[in-house]
């Protein structure tokens, strides 16, 4: 028996998996972005399974913190790039996987670059700036994303975009937005039981392999939340939220000028935000723009806006040069962070939020 | 009768419990102004919400002894 064949018996052996499950595996291209908690046990079983070719990225050293649950890293690794130590160690695991390390935070210029060479993107991440820039940018560029999140005891998983356009959802269907700054903890500031990501990550690399070889059936459109105290599983349906199309960039050019770290460091608390009356004191030399999408209810006619929906802003800016400009959303949220990428483009602008936005108008009988 | 309401992540650290039993509800747009009036620091913070292990996306009528899940994000890993 020739030794590729021996290594990989027990599952060529499965009902199901067979040569061809195998073969599948061996021309297969994963990108896994992140070698932390998740990333580490992915990479080990996603590279002991066969599968072919495996991107790793991560700009991060090992810090001693790091340990108790980044086990492709001991002591002696302290000090060194994660992606130059997992790629050595995992060639000692198998030298016949393909590994392509970046030394880098992955960026919206990298999921427009190498995205088309995988077939699968993995998100190992552990921030929301890089998972909502992963999560756009496999929905422009149209890639399958295995997605995984821990938080102290507990931990998320999902599939996304996975089969026919028509039927897929993605993390924006879940949550359309980005906490703002502070309002979710991090594992830094929270805490994660080591043991944790390895699950949440092992479950990560059994849905890849999954959609491989297309064996069982995988997470795909549905959340899974795990509680490693009650050792307990909660699955939901996700379905697509017609909110959620409306942050996603319009275009690939619009996704790559988004700077996706500056819209996850947003803090509400910000005197840009102005209220109804302050506003009518400016309105003769102010124009309006509503950044809500077109379906959106009531319309604000009454005041002559400018309609401008936010995923489209950044096409626009010719619109408003020179103007002082209140932005208008729902809840006041969006205008917010549509101060914010004006401001970014010109940090001189005049530039307000209406606070509340139409909910606030609504109430006080304004429209 | 009633509803069995459930809070994930940090909403569990925001509410001090993981379930809630609440008398019948009718709408998950009400229940989320009733869980508000208990819990004011959840009216500021992102969730989600399933009715019966299926997302919601715009407001739904609940039936009784139905179970109702908030979801926070997770940014770790």
């Amino acid at each position: 028996m020739e030794a590729s064949k021996e290594r990989y018996l027990r599952q060529i052996n499965l009902t199901g998996f067979g040569p061809a499950g195998q073969l599948k595996l061996s021309k297969a291209k994963v990108l896994v972005i992140g070698v932390g908690g998740l990333g580490c046990p992915i990479l080990q079983y996603l590279v002991a399974s066969g599968v072919g070719t495996i991107g790793i990225a991560d700009d991060d050293v090992v810090q001693l913190s790091n340990l108790n649950r980044q086990i492709l890293f001991g002591p002696q690794d302290v000090g060194q790039y994660k992606v130059d130590v997992a790629k050595e160690k995992l060639l000692l695991l198998n030298e016949a996987v393909s590994i392509q390390a970046w030394r880098k935070r992955w960026s919206t210029t990298d999921c427009i670059n190498y995205f088309k060479e995988y077939d699968i993107i993995v998100d190992a991440t552990d921030n929301f700036a890089s998972r909502y820039l992963i999560n756009d940018g496999c929905v422009l560029l149209d890639k399958p994303l295995v997605f995984g999140a821990v938080s102290k005891y507990e931990g998320q998983l999902a599939v996304f975009n996975w089969g026919s356009k028509e039927k897929t959802v993605n993390y924006r269907d879940l949550f359309p937005e980005p906490p703002m700054a502070n309002e979710v903890l991090n594992c830094a500031e929270a805490g994660v039981l080591g043991i944790l990501p390895g699950i949440i990550g092992v479950m990560q690399a059994t849905e890849v392999i999954k959609l491989i070889t297309g064996i069982g059936h995988p997470l795909v459109n549905k959340l899974l939340t795990y509680n490693a105290l009650q050792q307990d599983f909660f699955t939901i349906q996700l379905k697509h939220n017609p909110k959620a199309q409306h942050f996603i960039p319009a275009t690939i050019e619009v996704f790559k000028n988004t700077n996706y770290e500056w819209l996850c460091s947003l803090n509400l608390k910000d005197e840009t935000e102005i209220d109804f009356e302050k506003w009518l004191e400016i309105k003769h030399s102010s124009v309006l723009v509503d950044v809500r999408a077109s379906f959106e209810a009531p319309r604000l006619d009454a005041y002559d806006p400018i309609e401008i929906p936010i995923a489209e802003l950044s096409l626009n800016w010719h619109k408003l040069l020179e103007k002082q400009v209140v932005f208008v959303c729902q809840s006041g949220k969006r205008s917010l962070l549509a101060v914010k990428m004006m401001l970014e483009q010109n940090p001189e602008a005049r530039v307000y939020s209406l606070k509340g936005g139409v909910n606030e108008m609504l109430k006080k009988n304004l429209i | 009768m009633g509803i069995e309401v459930l809070f994930f992540g940090q909403l569990a650290d925001i509410t001090k419990c993981s379930t809630l039993d609440l008398e019948y509800i009718g709408t998950t747009d009400k229940l989320k102004e009733i869980v508000f009036g208990r819990f004011p620091e959840l009216s500021s913070v992102k969730f989600a919400m399933a009715l019966n292990n299926e997302i919601v996306i715009e407001n739904t009528a609940i039936k009784d002894q139905s179970k109702v899940a908030f979801m926070s994000p997770f940014s770790g890993g």
